[in-house]
């Protein structure tokens, strides 16, 4: 396994927003973390990369406990996260903002290399380099943020919701990114809303419900829950 | 700006040009016959085809006006781009620029006039009532010709060395101002000079060529900061072996390397920090406490330098010292704190006086009596002649802090193109994202408290030996304050515009002492104002102009296409 969360609990102050969760994310696959707003999702992605700490419970990551690293000895180990809503630094340009995700990195032909590979890969970006970043339509803005994540070349890239606030067609053009990424030999942690679009590419998948995980199973066989359907797909 | 509407002006576009050139004719006229009487009041304005040093600026106004008018009438062309110059706007603002200077020195005249028992306006001449109609004329005829398009100079190819040679002139006019305003000794004249310079300022803007000044900086930044320190060197030739103005410009340097240092904590890192002056203070301090003064605790010979980078170093120290507790908390809370430990430092230097304490810093006394500095037998107490120039004691200081911020703008420039600032700049974006992205956020902004406090304790060092004496009273809140508003008032994050908030802040106390009683009045008062229309400062930082204007479609229009611009003029082969 590459990631394991054994009997993670976070809380904030006195409530507890994710209440004890174990799951794992195998090497070179594609886990998705289901779940409706409130259910515990982000807290889980923030925990993972040291942003919140721990109630109690344990992270591994390649045979290291990690839980207790601060965030950018995390991204050092090579877990990296587009978070929720993207957060890209608005007035800085498209490049600073990739520039940023190598922050931890500092092997500037490697840095230079990383930077043309997310160029090659969405060139809206690349012809656009040097404007700021808050100029970008929403889907342009995913891209840039997967970007600057994939910048500080991780093992394992988390992704918060990438599909959130965009058009369908934009919705599987992301999506298809995240099947390259994966076929390139990137293991890839989805936080999603859109159950379709998540469930259908995963090979695992999670179920979270206020703080719990309630169903667990491969991607395919979620899509037929019914349980899955009736809470996620609208199917009745 | 358009005052009248759009159909008005094109109905009446051709005359109102006539008027407005016959206007500007009488403004061009004007300067040559006296205007005032008697040569008390402001400079001497009272002969005939000698034009006085005021006058003066009113007659290039108006041959700007004049032939902006005149040129725009033969539709100038540069290669393929017309209208490169924004013809009508220029016109407009220079017809209200001079309106505006030739009232200032009506209001002068009959406020001077009448405290000194002239007479009022009755001391004036029939020149400054032919100044006045003329600018009423062309004002008049102006405000109906037609709102220029864009200008598209900033779009026109030049060669480096037309550039180069704009940027020089650009710097040359500079310090030309600022020897003619500093030279101003009565008050009145200083203050009608400063509405001249706020009107060229207008029309410089209105001109539309800033767009292409700016390429042209970014092209020859090197040229620039280097013709920029020239002019800074040669400063105190102008001033004619004197020592009063040199004191008040070394003062405006001390201030201006200090808030340097601010903006580094402030403008990049986001850190709002009030109680910086102590980092200025324990450079001082330092540097006193280690000189040959009879009242030193610690004094031992050191070379300058040594003394300077331990001044730095303490000051740095220091600031690890207050930030590794205080760097916790942000926002408001970190202001209030740092508040604090500005205060508690003050209270200490104070308390290390014998009794309350160890004595290092003699109480409230201060360390007095610092001896002058003497580098390889070049005393800095007294005057020097070099090519036939005074060079004052206060020159000596002026000249040394130059190198000082010198120091300080390349260690602030270098920070803030490279990793670290663009960390820094990240960090005051948006913490949290900084430190998802791997951004070490605490070490980052203990290195910017720190890095703030070394330059601010560098000029401290320089600061103790001018003033010859270092006293805890010298280093109160209200000065933070003063350094705070220098940084935003300028333009947080930007180098040019934190020299020039720095110099508004402190010349014009200096200059206007009678305002005394009323500066923290006139400058909150400022402050508001200035945050109700400009709140990115009078220099924008271009990565923060959009945080303050995110819901202004124009300016979010204007950046974008001027971002553009700018991109295909600097690589012309990539990109696009």
């Amino acid at each position: 396994m590459m990631l394991e969360v054994k009997n993670m609990v976070v809380s904030y102050g006195r409530i507890q927003a994710v209440k004890g969760i174990d799951f794992d994310v195998p090497a070179k696959s594609i886990v998705t973390l289901l779940g409706i707003n409130g259910a515990g999702k982000s807290t889980t992605l923030r925990a993972l990369s040291g942003l919140l700490p721990l109630t109690s419970g344990e992270i591994w990551f390649e045979g290291e406990r990690i839980d207790a690293l601060p965030a950018h000895k995390i991204v050092e180990r090579g877990i990296a996260q587009s978070p929720e809503g993207r957060r890209l630094f608005k007035n800085m340009s498209v490049q600073d903002n990739l520039m940023l995700g190598a922050f931890s990195r500092s092997d500037a032909d490697g840095i230079k290399k990383d930077l043309d590979r997310v160029y090659d890969m969405f060139e809206v970006l690349a012809s656009r380099r040097n404007e700021p970043a808050g100029l970008f339509s929403g889907g342009e803005q995913q891209m840039l943020a997967i970007g600057r994540a994939m910048m500080s070349r991780p093992k394992l890239l988390m992704l918060d919701e990438p599909s959130m606030g965009l058009s369908p067609i934009m919705t599987q053009l992301i999506m298809k990114t995240i099947k390259e990424l994966r076929s390139e030999g990137m293991t890839i942690l989805l936080v999603e809303q859109n159950a379709q679009a998540a469930l259908s590419l995963a090979d695992k998948g999670y179920v979270l419900e206020v703080g719990n995980i309630t169903l667990s199973d491969t991607g395919k066989a979620l899509l037929k829950d019914d349980r899955v359907r009736r809470a996620y797909l609208g199917a009745d | 700006m358009t005052i009248v509407s759009p159909e008005l002006q094109s109905r009446y576009g051709k005359p109102a040009r006539i008027v407005a050139i016959v206007g500007a004719a009488i403004m061009v006229f004007a300067p040559m016959v006296p205007w005032v009487y008697t040569g008390k009041i402001l400079d001497d304005m009272r002969r005939a085809f000698d034009p006085s040093g005021l006058q003066i600026l009113f007659e290039l106004v108006a041959l700007v006006l004049l032939g902006v008018l005149v040129t725009s009438m033969f539709g100038v062309k540069l290669g393929k781009y017309k209208n490169v110059v924004a013809w009508n706007s220029t016109a407009l603002a220079a017809s209200l620029g001079g309106l505006g200077y030739i009232a200032a020195i009506v209001l002068a005249v009959a406020v001077v006039g009448s405290q000194k028992g002239l007479g009022g306006l009755a001391a004036a001449e029939p020149g400054l009532w032919i100044a006045l109609a003329g600018s009423v004329i062309a004002s008049a005829g102006s405000v109906f010709l037609r709102k220029s398009p864009r200008a598209t100079l900033a779009k026109v190819p030049s060669p480096a060395w037309v550039q180069i040679l704009a940027l020089v002139a650009v710097v040359a006019m500079v310090l030309f101002m600022a020897a003619f305003a500093v030279n101003l000794t009565e008050v009145e004249s200083f203050l009608v000079c400063c509405v001249f310079i706020v009107a060229a300022v207008f029309v410089f803007r209105a001109t539309g060529v800033m767009g292409w000044l700016s390429i042209a900086t970014a092209n020859n930044r090197k040229v620039l900061m280097l013709a920029a320190f020239a002019a800074a060197f040669i400063f105190p030739a102008t001033q004619d072996g004197s020592d009063a103005n040199m004191t008040v410009v070394a003062q405006v340097l001390i201030f201006a390397g200090t808030a340097l240092g601010l903006n580094i904590v402030v403008g990049l890192a986001g850190l709002l920090d009030m109680g910086y002056i102590a980092f200025l203070g324990a450079g001082a301090f330092t540097a006193a406490v280690l000189s040959r003064s009879a009242y030193a605790t610690f004094s031992i010979d050191l070379p300058f330098p040594v003394v300077v980078l331990i001044s730095g170093t303490v000051a740095a120290l220091f600031g690890l010292l207050i930030g590794s507790p205080t760097l916790r908390v942000s926002g408001d809370y970190l202001a209030i704190v740092t508040l604090a430990f500005g205060e508690i430092f003050r209270i200490t230097m104070v308390n290390l006086d014998g009794t309350d304490g160890p004595n290092i810093t003699h109480g409230s006394n201060g360390i007095p009596a610092i001896p002058n500095l003497d580098f390889f037998g070049f005393d800095f107490g007294k005057s020097h002649e070099i090519f036939g120039i005074t060079i004052t004691r206060q020159a000596n200081y002026y000249l040394l802090l130059l190198v000082v911020i010198a120091i300080v703008i390349a260690v602030f420039a270098n920070l803030n193109h490279s990793r670290i600032g663009r960390g820094w700049v990240a960090i005051r974006e948006d913490e949290m994202a900084a430190e998802a992205m791997g951004v070490n956020t605490f070490t980052l902004k203990l290195l910017a408290f720190a890095g703030g406090a070394f330059l601010a304790g560098m000029v401290g060092a320089v600061k103790a030996y001018k003033d010859t004496s270092v006293t805890p009273d010298q280093f109160v809140f209200l000065e933070s304050c003063f350094l705070l508003s220098a940084v935003v008032l300028g333009g947080m994050g930007t180098v040019m515009g934190v020299l020039i908030g720095a110099t508004i802040l402190k010349l014009l106390p200096e200059k206007l002492r009678f305002f005394d009683d009323y500066r923290m009045l006139i400058f909150g008062a400022l402050l508001v104002v200035m945050m109700r229309f400009r709140p990115e400062g009078i220099v924008a930082d271009e990565r923060r102009q959009m945080e303050f204007h995110d819901e202004d479609e124009e300016l979010a229009d204007e950046v974008e296409e001027e971002l553009v611009t700018h991109h295909d003029l600097l690589n012309p082969e990539g990109g696009k």
